[in-house]
């Protein structure tokens, strides 16, 4: 079985354009020159040194000793954390601003749910100069407070998506109607695995620098080129889909997606799609997704603004129905609880999305051979007013 | 026949009046089918409200919320048109999102449209390819037809494909832009009406999107078959009511 997108824009039965007529031309754009651009060399060329000089690449893949000990196993972790701006997202801006740049593009948009992708798409539009709209939900707004002003002194204009839930789902739908009305001079940078083909595909691309060093990491201080397991904490499924990428055809790496429980599973206050969703139509593909009987999406909860979405990407929902990956929920409690131990720990504070990849440890066992990555996603810096809350701190 | 054929096949011009089923009041929709055919509008285009219209701008998101709140859904919308057609004899369109049409199963909810007298779908996010491959086939069998969408972007290629995969008429979006941003036609939105009519297509074009009044509405059908309005009409619901739908439809075909 393949686990790479077809000529048609799918993973097994997952994936797709469906998109209104208005965003064909810009799409269809996309779709015809995504692989010829990113294949060029003076492309790959840039790319690669902006990723070593900018973003400070490669980061470091750090065994973990404290935390497996503790966990009886042998944890890296696998530092993009570390990236300029803090976390995994940088990656695919630099790379779709690249892209964009050649397509004569002019003018940015960008989603954004914990802020981490706003930020790092405002940060690709000051290095190149490029005006930039990041679209982010009334209710992440408040919560990722930080992250808003970084974005404001990069010089993007933040508009407050007011429908729906107003997170992360919402700021999406804002952005694509911005792009709907903005058709000639807008490239929208999709900060996750979602969207339309090709998004879905290329951000994958450009995240796979992830699991390429680790590979290579591995390679040097194990001497194999890969893991026993790479784990990854997944909203949309980017830091996921980078982790997991050069690893997908391989059967010996187990692949383990963690999403977000919230409340709890049953609680009507979850983000865990796979476990909530089922097969349907979400921002232009077809993926698991979390909606009523009669198709209308419903609205996900989640302590982390970055985990707070009701689908998936079409890769993860093909990950999940075909048993090649692994998929585990992690409450808000028990992620929160995991956050701090690895500040305790290892001194890594990490976001909230990344704690519930962290989290899997308590109730997942592997054995003490076993060579376990996760992708330590993003840093905690952002976060510090829920964890000051939640732990009274 | 199909009544959207019939209708499109007369000499006069086509105006279609789009609102939201459940909106304002959950079982306003036939009383506001009644009133549209009862003033003389042409043809009309129910929508089936969705959580997350991404090509509708505030106005069409609004009442699908409020609609959706009063609690429609696809059945229930079923149930109200089950007897539609012992009354009512213009072309009806439901115009949706696919996610709905996708849970409630494709071909079920093709052979419901056409148990109450459905004539054609509007499904914006179902892309030509999409389309063709899975459901053209049983839109066929059900006598539905599919109307697709063209913008000022859409190349002259895509618009003969178009055109080709189409057998009622083509809906042509004024402007890029989200339903109800717009107001007024400029040169740009003249010249393209001008162009695409010029193609010489089978299908005849109707307009959307930007048409609020009898001005709007002369400027779209100078060079095409009809027009289609649906947030100038939603708002005009808000503020008047049921009641206003006469003055409304009078005002724009003067």
């Amino acid at each position: 079985m393949s686990y790479h997108v077809n000529e048609q824009g799918y993973y097994g039965e997952f994936g797709g354009a469906f998109i209104p007529e208005m965003l064909y031309p810009n799409v269809e754009e996309l779709r015809q020159n995504y692989l010829k651009i990113t294949s060029e060399a003076s492309f790959r060329e840039e790319f690669s040194s902006l990723l070593r000089d900018y973003v400070g690449r490669p980061t470091p893949l750090y065994f973990a000793e404290r935390l497996s000990e503790k966990y009886k196993t042998k944890i890296y972790l696998k530092r993009e954390d570390l990236c300029h701006t803090g976390a995994h997202k940088v990656n695919n801006t630099i790379g779709q601003i690249l892209l964009a740049k050649r397509l004569g593009k002019n003018r940015i948009i960008a989603e954004t749910g914990a802020g981490q992708h706003g930020v790092a798409t405002a940060t690709v539009c000051a290095l190149m100069g490029l005006e930039c709209v990041v679209y982010m939900g009334e209710v992440d707004i408040a919560r990722q407070a930080p992250n808003v002003a970084r974005m404001k002194m990069l010089g993007a204009t933040v508009i407050p998506a007011l429908s729906g839930s107003r997170t992360l789902k919402d700021a999406t739908n804002e952005a694509i109607r911005d792009w709907i009305n903005n058709p000639t001079n807008t490239h929208y940078i999709i900060g996750s695995v979602v969207g339309p083909h090709p998004y879905p595909d290329m951000v994958a691309r450009f995240q796979s620098v992830i699991s390429k060093e680790i590979s290579e990491q591995l390679n040097e201080k194990e001497g194999c080129h890969s893991p026993d397991y790479v784990v990854a904490c997944v909203g949309g499924g980017s830091n996921a889909a980078g982790a997991f990428y050069h690893f997908l055809d391989d059967e010996n790496v187990g692949l383990i997606a963690v999403e977000a429980a919230g409340k709890g599973i049953d609680t009507g206050e979850s983000a865990a799609t796979s476990v909530l969703g089922k097969a349907g139509i979400i921002h232009g593909s077809k993926t698991l997704l979390m909606q009523s009987p009669d198709g209308q999406i419903t609205e996900p909860y989640s302590i982390s603004a970055g985990l707070d979405y009701p689908g998936v990407g079409p890769l993860h929902a093909h990950l999940y129905t075909s048993g090649r990956g692994e998929f585990i929920s992690i409450t808000d409690d028990d992620a929160m609880q995991a956050g701090l131990e690895l500040s305790e720990l290892e001194g890594i504070i990490p976001a909230i999305e990344t704690s519930h990849a962290l989290a899997i440890f308590k109730d997942r066992p592997f054995d003490l051979k076993d060579i376990v990555v996760v992708n330590l996603s993003g840093r905690g810096d952002k976060d510090l007013d829920t964890y000051i809350e939640y732990f009274n701190l | 026949m199909n009544r959207i054929t019939d209708r499109l096949g007369k000499q006069e011009k086509v105006l279609s009046i789009y609102f939201t089923a459940g909106y304002p009041n959950l079982d306003d929709t036939i009383k506001i089918i009644e009133a549209l055919e009862q003033s003389g509008v042409d043809m009309v285009e129910i929508g089936l409200p969705f959580s997350d219209p991404l090509a509708d701008g505030p106005t069409i998101q609004h009442s699908s919320t409020i609609a959706l709140e009063n609690g429609m859904h696809t059945d229930l919308l079923f149930s109200q048109l089950k007897d539609i057609r012992k009354k009512i004899s213009i072309p009806l369109i439901l115009m949706g999102y696919f996610n709905p049409v996708l849970q409630y199963g494709v071909e079920r909810f093709c052979k419901k449209c056409k148990e109450v007298g459905i004539d054609g779908l509007i499904l914006p996010d179902l892309p030509l390819n999409e389309y063709q491959e899975h459901c053209a086939d049983i839109f066929k069998k059900y006598g539905l037809i599919n109307v697709f969408l063209i913008t000022p972007q859409t190349s002259d290629t895509r618009i003969r494909q178009i055109d080709e995969s189409s057998k009622g008429f083509i809906y042509m979006v004024s402007s890029a832009s989200t339903t109800g941003k717009t107001s007024g036609f400029g040169p740009e939105q003249r010249g393209y009406f001008t162009r695409v009519s010029s193609m010489d297509l089978t299908n005849p074009l109707i307009v959307g999107f930007g048409i609020s009044n009898a001005e709007t509405y002369a400027m779209a059908t100078e060079h095409t078959k009809g027009a289609i309005i649906g947030s100038a009409f939603i708002k005009m619901l808000n503020s008047e009511g049921i009641s206003g739908i006469l003055n409304f439809v009078n005002s724009i075909k003067r």
